[in-house]
């Protein structure tokens, strides 16, 4: 009897410590994450921090000295690269370890391994889509170029060796909460982290929708509801600068084979507001006479933040800038001599080809007149607490076949058509990294154009301004030969004809330097007029953001870091004032009920800004979606078409010049339906909506209310999130805060005999939740303000922003 | 005297050892030193309720709780004063346990 009461109690107590040990779907092990030797307990940081701290590393050669500023900010100084790049590793481990990991198993298709089966689509889409197989090339071309392998292998034992030194006590939190352990880097990672990029920035396509609508409308109405060239466009290299190069002969279009798809699906819709704004204005604008240069990319806004800004220094290099947590280098910012900057060029790099394929088997494919042989990739994908996925990828010289079958595709991404390769950038070998470094150095604008040439995917915008007077841009990346729209629609892959042919050569990529207007800018717009002979992509983002940069810009005289700041911020709005007039012309005030009225009132008297206050942004935002609904939803509602409306830029056309267009009648009444009747039931619907939403017109309906704007921490907890908080400015916008999407980093250069640069991250350096360091720049953010970046000459430089230092010697 | 030892036990093991260390703690020194089942359930709980609660304010205090206010937000307690409370009674309860179960081991092997 007491043995039985002795066993029982044992038993409860170790069926106790069990349970408080093990994770239960979303809940951490409960004992072990709040107990505090082991638990969450442990990641709360001191706000007493040591000035002096001394560590011992091994692999190190020589001494490094990290000075920390007020907001945690890193300046390492090094005795040599070697050491430099070790430390850079080594110190951003400290603050993102976590993110580095996660990023790297979502570039991987890891996920599952330890997140679950939940996540076993998104790995299998990542492996399908051949991301592996682009990292593993990509780090043998890296592995290849003698200064980049050195440096990436001093990164990654530095991260290695915080790796080594931490208990699982000191684990980041989100370890805790996901209950799994960080593991070795590698140098793959590195190249998986460029991977995640191209996918974020040219990892999209609507070919699959494009090619149904040739298909449903024919191609005069399709080339007219889609065409290669927007009504309204500013574009980056300014309109009618000569190319002074003999183009390569442009391939023919092939004989044409319209891919037979009938599969129904949804589209990956392209947020309006990822993309970016960079510039640099020259001397002879400015108040000093040198250069500015600034530069805004517009990202998911996360915590952490996906930027971690550092100061690297050794004999060789000083510059300042931000990092991508996972690569070593700066990858935004400035030196002593030059400043750059990246937006997104949106290059048509991702194409679709249709495989024809000899039978079920999938041994062989009809190309070039002939037979020819798939190769296959075997991709496992572990799956925490399931027996492991053994997934086999067909591959032709295009690419992978992503999904070969509806039965292959399950719940894969709407947007990829079945039974089609992939022929993606992102698969070819490059070297970013190698841009990168001779940037980091970089002395004048030829250093510039050099690193360039290294420069593949994703083709980037990359804005340059130096000490000696000079301004560029270069929407620059390697660009596929094409034949004028070759990638519009899903090609054929039996024919040779439609492979890519080759490249536009480095040299004759467009760029601009010292233009007369006196400045350079990109925002995702088109990168040049029409008459650049090759073909780069046939839709790019709206040219709004653009617009107003290029109108501020030439009417600056004598500007300065604030004027930057002042334009960086900017939220009026030129879509507004390009088609609001026209809308308003057509409202008929006498069928407007009281409610109505007010609102139109409110409307008219809007200074077209969209500000946190005003309601005008509001109702024009709400009234244009009914709108382009309106018009579009019963010509494309079919399935198929994905919803794959025409452009904005299209729909203003028909507005402004074809208000008589077969387009604005509703398919689906027997009425004739115009623009006029269109534009008042979508205000009349915007009003009854807004007031059901909101209430009566008034305060409630500012825009900075309306419009919810949140930083969420990877996870979606919403512990470790921001919470809504009111801004102004939408994707059009310079300011395009919109949907969770942003200024990730919002930095001004003014170059000179001194350099002076002035950044902000929507966020803080440290990625955990329990440091003061977490959100400590965020406010700033908010208001639009910029810190001055203390940029040290040397490790001897004396700062009072200077908090804490800390040695490492080689142990 | 089984509370004493139990906290000393696990306040020196809570810095270095994971944290079901505590169970060994408070099973054997209820098994050397235990009297009553109460008394063990009870000095095992408490020591261990007191001994977190401590440890875990000294991480919180100079953090000034930022990390335990997230924290409590994550599991939908209104403050972090909650979060504390039940991670004194978690470790408070293992140990509790632990120590009964040293004892009664202890009276099924005395005759």
């Amino acid at each position: 009897m007491k043995f039985i009461k002795a066993f029982l109690s044992i038993a409860l107590t170790l069926l106790l410590i069990w349970a408080l040990q093990t994770k239960f779907g979303p809940v951490p092990p409960i004992g072990r994450f709040l107990s505090p030797a082991d638990g969450f307990w442990q990641n709360a940081e001191s706000k007493n921090i040591l000035t002096t701290t001394h560590l011992m590393l091994p692999g190190l050669t020589g001494k490094v000295t990290v000075k920390y500023d007020e907001n945690r900010i890193p300046h390492i100084f090094a005795d040599n690269e070697h050491d430099l790049y070790y430390a850079q590793g080594y110190i951003t481990a400290t603050d993102r370890l976590w993110q580095m990991d996660i990023q790297t198993r979502q570039a991987a298709g890891r996920l599952a391994e330890v997140l679950g089966p939940q996540l076993l689509e998104v790995d299998r889409y990542h492996r399908r889509m051949g991301m592996v197989y682009g990292a593993e090339k990509t780090l043998k071309a890296m592995m290849q170029e003698p200064a980049v392998r050195k440096m990436i292998l001093a990164y990654t034992d530095g991260i290695n060796a915080y790796i080594h030194r931490l208990h699982p006590r000191q684990y980041p939190i989100e370890f805790k909460m996901l209950d799994y352990a960080p593991e070795e880097w590698q140098p793959i990672n590195c190249a998986f982290l460029l991977k995640l990029m191209s996918e974020t920035l040219a990892g999209g396509s609507n070919e699959f929708a494009m090619s149904n609508i040739l298909k449903r409308f024919g191609p005069a109405t399709t080339n007219d509801l889609f065409p290669d060239y927007p009504m309204h466009e500013d574009p980056i290299i300014p309109a009618g600068t000569k190319w002074d190069f003999k183009p390569l002969p442009i391939p023919s279009p092939s004989a044409g084979f319209m891919a037979q798809m009938n599969d129904s699906a949804k589209r990956v819709i392209k947020a309006e507001g990822i993309g970016s704004n960079n510039w640099a204005v020259s001397g002879s604008k400015t108040a000093n006479g040198y250069p500015i240069l600034a530069n805004d990319p517009h990202l998911d806004l996360t915590f952490p933040s996906i930027w971690y800004q550092v100061q690297l220094t050794a004999p060789s290099v000083n510059v300042y800038g931000v990092s991508l947590p996972g690569s070593p280098c700066v990858i935004l910012g400035f030196n002593n001599n030059i400043s750059w900057g990246i937006t997104n060029v949106d290059a048509d790099v991702l194409d679709w080809y249709q495989i024809k394929f000899k039978n079920n088997k999938k041994d062989e494919y009809w190309y070039n007149n002939q037979w020819n042989k798939t190769n296959r990739r075997v991709e496992v994908i572990n799956i925490r607490g399931r027996a492991p996925l053994y997934d086999t990828v067909i591959y032709t010289h295009h690419g992978p076949v992503v999904y070969e079958s509806k039965a292959k595709k399950g719940d894969g991404p709407d947007f990829v058509p079945v039974g089609d390769a992939l022929r993606w950038i992102a698969h070819d070998e490059s070297d970013e990294l190698m841009a990168m470094y001779i940037l980091n150095k970089g002395k004048n604008y030829d250093d510039y154009r050099k690193a360039l040439t290294y420069f593949n995917a994703p083709a980037s915008n990359f804005v340059f301004a130096s000490k000696n007077n000079d301004i560029a841009i270069t929407p620059n990346g390697k660009y596929p030969l094409k034949y004028k729209d070759q990638g519009k629609f899903i090609l054929d892959g039996t024919d040779p004809a439609d492979d890519w042919h080759g490249w536009i050569p480095f040299d004759q990529n467009p760029t601009v330097k010292n233009p007369p207007r006196g400045f350079v800018s990109s925002a995702n717009q088109s990168s040049t007029d029409p008459s650049y002979p090759y073909y780069i992509n046939w839709s790019f983002a709206p040219y709004e953001r653009g617009k107003r940069i290029n109108d501020r810009l030439t009417a600056m005289q004598h500007a300065t870091i604030d004027s930057m700041r002042i334009l960086q911020t900017d939220t009026y709005s030129i879509r507004a004032q390009d088609i609001l007039p026209t809308m308003l012309k057509y409202i008929d005030g006498s069928k407007l009920n009281k409610t109505q009225l007010t609102a139109l009132n409110m409307i008219k008297t809007w200074n077209k800004d969209f500000t946190v206050n005003s309601t005008g942004s509001t109702i024009l935002n709400t009234w244009w979606q009914k709108m382009y609904n309106m018009i579009w939803s019963d010509d494309f509602a079919a399935k198929d078409l994905q919803e794959n409306y025409p452009s904005v830029d299209r729909t203003e056309q028909l507005l402004l010049k074809e208000p008589g267009s077969k387009w604005f009648d509703d398919i689906n009444t027997p009425a004739k339906e115009t623009c006029a009747y269109v534009i008042n039931q979508s205000f009349k619907a915007a009003i009854n909506d807004l007031v059901k939403q909101f209430g009566k017109p008034g305060k409630s309906w500012q825009w900075g209310q309306v419009k919810k704007l949140e930083i969420k921490h990877l996870t979606r907890q919403e512990a470790f999130s921001s919470g809504n908080f009111p801004t102004g400015g939408t994707g059009s916008t310079v300011n395009a805060l919109n949907n969770g999407h942003g200024p990730s980093w919002r930095m001004v250069v003014q170059m000179g005999p001194t350099v002076k640069g002035f950044g902000i991250l929507p966020g803080g350096e440290s990625g955990n939740p329990g440091s003061f360091f977490y959100s400590d720049m965020l406010k700033t953010w908010q208001q639009g303000q910029l810190k001055e970046l203390l940029f040290l000459q040397s490790g001897d430089e004396m700062s009072d922003r200077i908090k804490s230092t800390l040695t490492i010697g080689s142990k | 005297m089984l509370f004493l030892i139990i906290l000393i036990l696990s306040f020196a093991s809570g810095f270095f050892l994971p944290w079901w260390v505590v169970a060994i703690a408070a099973f054997s020194a209820a098994f050397f030193v235990g009297k009553t089942s109460g008394q063990a359930f009870w000095s095992g709980f408490s020591s261990v309720f007191i001994v977190w609660i401590v440890l875990a304010l000294f991480k919180s205090i100079p953090n000034d709780h930022i990390l335990a206010k997230k924290v409590a937000l994550l599991f939908h307690l209104p403050g972090w004063g909650y979060l504390l409370l039940i991670t004194g009674i978690i470790g408070g309860l293992v140990s509790g346990l632990a120590a009964l179960s040293g004892l009664l081991l202890k009276r099924a092997f005395e005759k």
